[in-house]
């Protein structure tokens, strides 16, 4: 495939050179419109994306501790500060945890729903809406229902989860949810999960659909097993999928805010996550530590998308 | 050549969103006859007794106009970095609300607000509100906010049918904890949440009654000033207390707020709440009659002292419309001012020369006790400490809730003051 196409592409490519000039307007302003195209992105986005981090950044690296004027240059001593901290060590315990938990609950979930309906399951269009339904409601008006199906009371009182696990002679399954010091983190995971698991779901339809039948049948007549069919055929040809869907609920994982804030509220200690600490700094008006909380933040996030964009730039110039 | 006008056509019109975006912000009406009044009041008993103060100025100064500025959510911290975020621009509303005392601190040393000691002097206001008051609100020296209302911490609200149910004597008092534990643990025994309580900050304000209760005054105020160490053993025994008063809850507090918490004792599946006097607006609303239906008495321990809170207003420096800020720190100050809020509000006047004949019969107690009992600063509600201790505490407080560690939450407490102590 890869030596046909560029040769292919190659030949009609001579006989188009003459006619690029005639696209030129003389004078050489060709290139005006364009520029002029992009350029209030380019502005907009430098300043008020990459002119902020920067700003963000040098925030860190003062003394800057309370809502006063910055008291001098503080280097590195923030973010020493940070990771000298318990509870900031806990937060970032907490974020992995919940990112590997919601990350492998929606690819799992996801992909399940997405197989049975590629099963040629009935009434697709129907699951198909029900499970990308919950897409359409925003983090922070789930959260208000969740924090009610995630009481934590037990007995009389129980409401939601625990209720119901009451009511059909669960009651092992009862339990303190988010406000569990060590586990708690992953109760929030719960409808995220939820939430996102029918976007996951659609992604891989999308895949699934995207493999010409004839290639399933050419393997079918090789005589390959319906596994081998998934482990040489389909799974090969889903993996960019899975790449992209790993990439956006990671990112938005790494990101969560709404959800903790609706659920538990900011000051609570269980489900504390760097954004939360960075509200809580910031609120207080400790600038600088804030700053170095959102520093290290968008370092984590960095550290997921960027061999992502690499990867993407490098399969788009092999095209 | 349509192509480059048309690209032409689209950068100008991004470039003018831009322009205009920009030219939003600056609103130089200069128009001298608005008062911006910036607060978190925006819905309850806080909007009534707004409302009932925007009456009375209208009134007093019929020729100045009230802006309403309210920022509403988040108990307040939504509108906090509102307000932060214009004071640093230089945008400063003509006054905003905060609590009196600590609060303030952060403020005061930023250069945000004003001095207002000449104006207390020129319009009489140290001969209007109580010598002690004067005294917790004064910084460096200076007074820097007007007292709209007066609220009082240590409250211990009850549910005399449920006291019964247990076998407890509906009037009785406690004089200390131990005493009072005692009777929460008979309550326990019968099935009954002894004690509600909500989320990270009422659990602060337990342990500020609590630390009150059982240090006493003096020591209490100590913890403020330095004069009190909180690493020692009274302050230890304290936690101990308060470890205790915390098994003694229920379960689901991380997901309650307190007028969930002022509920389950008016709904009776809990004895006792420990809220400041804003819980009495719950209970009226509901029909109940102080007495028969709830108690309302001092916390276990802290007879004869009034746990205090105010909110108050202050005066920006460079604001838009210093007269009209004077002219509604006036209304705030005046006898109409302070009846028409509180009683709104359900709070107290902070001036001594209100007439309160007509306030409600919760008030009349409280408003007796503010006149006799010696007066403390609430930690919970920014008198005490300035904001970064508070959060400090307030994090320690958390933590503790769930990993329910006295040693370590007394470290946390230890820690919050050696960062923040007032040199």
């Amino acid at each position: 495939m890869s030596s046909t196409v560029p040769s292919a592409v190659k030949r009609p490519g001579r006989s188009q050179r003459p006619r690029r000039p005639r696209g030129r307007r003389p004078g050489g302003r060709g290139w005006v419109a364009p520029v002029l195209l992009i350029l209030p992105t380019v502005i907009v986005i430098g300043v008020f994306v990459y002119g902020l981090i920067g700003s963000n950044i040098h925030t860190s690296l003062q003394d800057r501790h309370n809502i006063g004027p910055s008291q001098g240059f503080a280097g590195l001593d923030n973010y020493r500060d940070l990771f000298t901290d318990d509870d900031f060590i806990y937060s970032l315990r907490n974020l992995l945890l919940y990112t590997a938990t919601f990350l492998v609950g929606t690819l799992s979930l996801g992909f399940l729903w997405a197989w049975l309906l590629e099963r040629k399951a009935r009434g697709e269009s129907l699951f198909r809406a029900i499970y990308l339904f919950p897409m359409a409601v925003s983090f922070v008006a789930s959260g208000v229902v969740w924090r009610w199906l995630l009481n934590n009371a037990e007995g009389d009182r129980a409401s939601g989860l625990n209720r119901l696990f009451e009511t059909l002679h669960l009651d092992f399954l009862q339990n303190p949810w988010w406000t569990n010091e060590r586990w708690g983190i992953l109760a929030i995971a719960v409808p995220a999960i939820w939430q996102l698991s029918g976007y996951v779901m659609a992604l891989f339809l999308a895949g699934f659909r995207g493999i010409p039948e004839e290639l399933r049948e050419a393997a079918r007549i090789d005589g390959a097993s319906e596994w081998q069919l998934y482990r040489h055929v389909i799974f090969p040809q889903l993996s960019p999928v899975a790449l992209s869907a790993i990439i956006i609920i990671g990112h938005m994982s790494l990101k969560v805010f709404d959800l903790i804030m609706a659920i538990a509220g900011q000051t609570n200690y269980t489900t504390q996550v760097p954004a939360t600490q960075m509200w809580v700094e910031f609120t207080r008006g400790d600038y600088a530590r804030s700053a170095a909380i959102g520093t290290v933040l968008l370092l984590i996030v960095a550290i997921l998308i960027v061999p992502y964009l690499v990867s993407t730039y490098r399969q788009e110039r092999r095209q | 050549m349509n192509a480059t006008r048309k690209a032409l056509a689209a950068g100008l019109a991004a470039l003018s969103l831009l322009a205009v975006s920009a030219c939003g912000s600056d609103s130089e009406s200069g128009s001298t006859d608005e008062v911006e009044v910036f607060t978190w009041w925006a819905e309850g008993s806080e909007k009534a007794g707004l409302d009932a103060l925007v009456k009375v100025f209208d009134d007093q100064n019929p020729d100045l106009k009230f802006v309403n500025g309210a920022v509403a959510g988040g108990a307040g911290s939504d509108a906090k970095n509102v307000l932060q975020s214009r004071l640093q621009n230089g945008e400063p509303p003509a006054t905003f609300q905060a609590h009196a005392g600590a609060e303030l601190t952060d403020y005061i040393n930023a250069g945000q607000i004003e001095d207002l000691t000449d104006l207390y002097e020129e319009k009489g206001w140290n001969e209007r509100f109580p010598e002690g008051l004067l005294e917790r609100l004064k910084q460096d020296g200076g007074i820097y906010s007007v007292p709209s209302n007066i609220h009082r911490a240590n409250v211990l609200w009850a549910n005399p049918a449920v006291l019964e149910k247990a076998g407890i004597d509906a009037g009785k008092t406690y004089d200390s904890l131990d005493a009072w534990i005692a009777d929460l643990k008979k309550i326990k025994a019968e099935g009954i949440i002894p004690l509600s309580i909500a989320t990270d900050w009422t659990q602060v304000h337990l342990l500020e009654s609590v630390l009150l209760a059982d240090l006493g005054a003096e020591a209490y105020n100590g913890l403020w000033d330095g004069t009190t160490d909180w690493s020692g053993s009274e302050v230890e025994a304290a936690l101990a207390k308060y470890s205790t008063l915390l098994s003694l809850t229920n379960t689901d507090r991380q997901g309650l707020d307190w007028p969930d918490a002022t509920q389950l004792v008016i709904d009776g599946q809990a004895a006792f709440n420990v809220m400041g006097d804003w819980a009495e607006a719950a209970f009226q609303e509901q029909k109940k009659t102080l007495g028969t239906d709830y108690t309302a008495t001092p916390v276990p321990g802290t007879d004869g002292v009034f746990d205090f809170l105010a909110d108050s207003f202050t005066k920006p420096v460079d604001g838009p419309n210093p007269a009209g800020t004077e002219a509604w720190l006036e209304t705030i100050a005046s006898d109409e001012g302070q009846v028409a809020f509180n009683k709104a509000k359900g709070s107290i006047p902070a001036s001594t020369t209100a007439d309160t004949a007509d306030f409600n019969e919760y008030q009349q107690t409280a408003i007796k006790s503010w006149g006799e009992d010696e007066i403390v600063s609430s930690l919970a509600h920014g008198a005490a400490t300035s904001v970064n201790w508070l959060t400090d505490i307030t994090a320690a407080v958390a933590k503790f809730g769930s990993n329910n560690d006295v040693a370590e939450l007394q470290e946390g407490l230890v820690e919050a003051a050696e960062d923040n102590k007032p040199e």
